[in-house]
């Protein structure tokens, strides 16, 4: 039997039982489109979350007080195990490493805004000129916090967005005095709204230096520090140097922690794939049951048409013609219902972008061919079964039946 | 000349539960090219067993089939669709068309299965809906059609690849008496044209008709109106 004759005797023996043939499709077409949506979900949330890590800043490692590792005996540790604060010093001796390009020290603590009788908790970030350049923040107005010397600082402050909002409202914030504790800044910049952001949302934030802000809250320590590496590939040397430094200055005891966006990056990165990697497979679930249900309809397929078989035996058609024309059948139904569940899911994906604008829903091409794949795959070998009790079929006793 | 046909010491034997059947037993025949052939005989005496064993859809299990001087109860499956394909063309009591196809369709199944040119099925289809008075029939599924113009489909298709020999099996048996007498005088002008002719039938009317009568009883040949004396 020739190639295209073969295709229209399936396509017409397919299409003979319109809702079997739909039914089939259909079951097909969820599970290849769950697989699709599924992914879709998946590596959205991978890509979501190393977006907003990434938005951090990059090339960045960041230095935190205290250590979570245990470390080997060290003379250090038999005089205190206190660790030692991160200090405004330190933060300034990182500028001496080689590999390391910009340092923000960063305080943090609350207080109180006041502004025209408007009262309200702020989130207060005490830093230098560097962190807008670190964190990569954009300014709506005015201007950041001015170079200078860490250990003073003039009373200005930049703030938020959203604090801008409530407590300006339609006035302009620019040179206005407001009162932060019990000290008066005078308003320099703006952040852009940022609308998003993991940890600290600069939308609620005062920004004011470093110094100031170590004063209000009566401290010296340092919540964190911000180091930017001259590059991708410099980020470990920066973080050996940094570790280092502070070693040095901490008396040789290693008691800070360092920590680079990449580790946790990957961290993340290889969490979510898990995940995607497992919903994925929940998935699949569903396209082996559509297979089992291919298998069924092919083997109801081939009882009911047992005496057309029996007569195109006795027209001269060979086993291996029968078994083709059936294992055609299924092969082209499996297709069908693929594409249509590709298609569904492409749609749904594309649903999810516009529900939600900030997740990423797009299905990872490798789950869009294993999903096709696994469909032709199961649909085929599900039908080789049905195919073979057709071929196998005595001709006498299958024209015997009506 | 030499025989079409020649079956020497069929026996074939189905195993019904415990107890043995013997469809056919010590089947001798020889049939000529060209002959019109009628078997008779009461139900169960085995002649829709020969005939299924004379199209090549059943094997007998003792004894040699021959035909046209080759033994084809040794051929492979394969080798033995292709003789059913090239040299036998079979019409059947329920007529057996594919009800999702046209009778175009229907009658170039044979070419579609044994992979002929479109162009050259086209054709051939065309000048046998025109020999068997279906030209205005040709689109039209077998539901749409008359038992008569669907037994003339059947007869159209059984002949398309040119066989050697036609194996009706109770050809008029669903039909009434004047389409089965239009029925029967098709399938005769084919065997004038020189088509050896097997028809299968309990209607002693129709199987005087055929110039050769063979009587089967309990799967025994027990009269062939060739031989006098047996």
């Amino acid at each position: 039997m020739r190639t295209p004759d073969l295709i229209r005797f399936a396509r017409d023996a397919a299409t003979g039982n319109p809702l079997r043939t739909s039914l089939l499709i259909l079951a097909m077409a969820i599970g290849v489109a769950a697989v699709v949506v599924l992914t879709a979900l998946g590596d959205g949330a991978r890509l979501y979350v190393i977006s907003q890590f990434s938005s951090l800043g990059t090339n960045l490692v960041i230095v935190l007080p205290g250590r979570s590792q245990t470390g080997g005996f060290n003379p250090g540790n038999a005089i205190t195990s206190t660790p030692r604060d991160l200090t405004i010093d330190d933060a300034q001796a990182l500028l001496r490493a080689s590999a390391v390009h910009r340092v923000a020290p960063l305080a943090i603590g609350t207080s109180e805004i006041s502004y025209g009788g408007k009262l309200r908790e702020v989130m207060v970030a005490g830093t230098n000129a560097q962190f807008i350049e670190v964190r990569r923040l954009k300014l709506a107005q005015g201007r950041f916090l001015p170079d200078g010397d860490w250990r003073r600082g003039a009373a200005e402050a930049v703030i938020g967005a959203k604090i801008r909002d409530e407590l300006f409202g339609a006035e302009t914030a620019l040179g206005q005095l407001i009162r932060v504790g019990d000290r008066r800044f005078r308003v320099v910049g703006v952040m852009a709204s940022t609308g998003q952001g993991l940890g600290m949302n600069t939308d609620e934030l005062v920004i004011v230096p470093v110094a100031l802000a170590q004063a209000m809250f009566n401290s010296n320590t340092l919540f964190r520090i911000l180091v930017e590496a001259n590059g991708r590939e410099s980020i470990e040397a920066a973080k050996a140097q940094v570790s280092e430094i502070l070693r040095l200055r901490h008396e040789g005891e290693e008691d800070v922690t360092v920590i680079t966006q990449d580790a946790v990056l990957a961290t993340f990165d290889k969490l979510l794939s898990t995940l995607t990697l497992a919903v994925a497979g929940i998935a699949a679930i569903s396209l082996a049951v559509a297979g089992i249900l291919v298998m069924n309809v092919m083997l109801v397929s081939v009882t009911q048409r047992t005496s057309e078989i029996g007569l195109l035996k006795a027209l001269g058609a060979t086993g291996a013609t029968i078994r083709s024309a059936f294992l055609t059948e299924a092969a082209m139904l499996s297709l069908a219902g693929a594409v249509l569940g590709y298609l569904l899911g492409q749609g749904g994906a594309a649903l999810i972008r516009q529900l939600y604008p900030a997740f990423p829903a797009y299905p990872p091409d490798w789950a869009v061919f294993a999903g096709l794949g696994t469909a032709l795959v199961t649909g085929i070998l599900f039908g080789v079964l049905p195919a073979r009790q057709a071929a196998r079929l005595d001709p006498v006793q299958s024209l015997a039946k009506r | 000349m030499p025989a079409l046909i020649e079956l020497s010491g069929i026996e074939r034997i189905f195993h019904l539960g415990d107890s043995e059947v013997h469809a056919l037993r010590h089947l001798d025949l020889s049939i000529a090219a060209g002959e019109y052939v009628a078997v008779m005989g009461p139900s169960g005496s085995g002649k829709s067993t020969l005939l299924n064993l004379l199209g090549l859809l059943d094997h007998p299990n003792i004894g040699i089939y021959r035909l046209e001087g080759r033994d084809v109860t040794t051929l492979s499956p394969e080798e033995q669709a292709r003789v059913r394909s090239e040299r036998i063309g079979f019409v059947f009591q329920s007529f057996h068309l594919v009800p999702r196809l046209t009778a175009a369709e229907n009658i170039a199944l044979p070419m579609t299965l044994a992979g002929i040119e479109p162009a050259q099925r086209a054709k051939r289809v065309e000048q046998a809906l025109k020999d068997y008075g279906l030209a205005d029939r040709a689109s039209h599924r077998p539901d749409q059609l008359s038992g008569g113009q669907r037994q003339r489909v059947a007869i159209a298709r059984a002949t398309i690849m040119q066989p050697a020999m036609i194996l009706a099996d109770e050809p008029t048996g669903n039909l009434d008496r004047a389409t089965g007498e239009q029925v029967m005088r098709l399938l005769e002008e084919l065997n004038q044209r020189g088509v050896t002719l097997i028809v299968v039938t309990h209607d002693t009317t129709l199987g005087a008709r055929a110039r050769r009568q063979l009587l089967m009883e309990d799967g025994e040949l027990r009269h062939d109106s060739t031989i006098k004396n047996k």
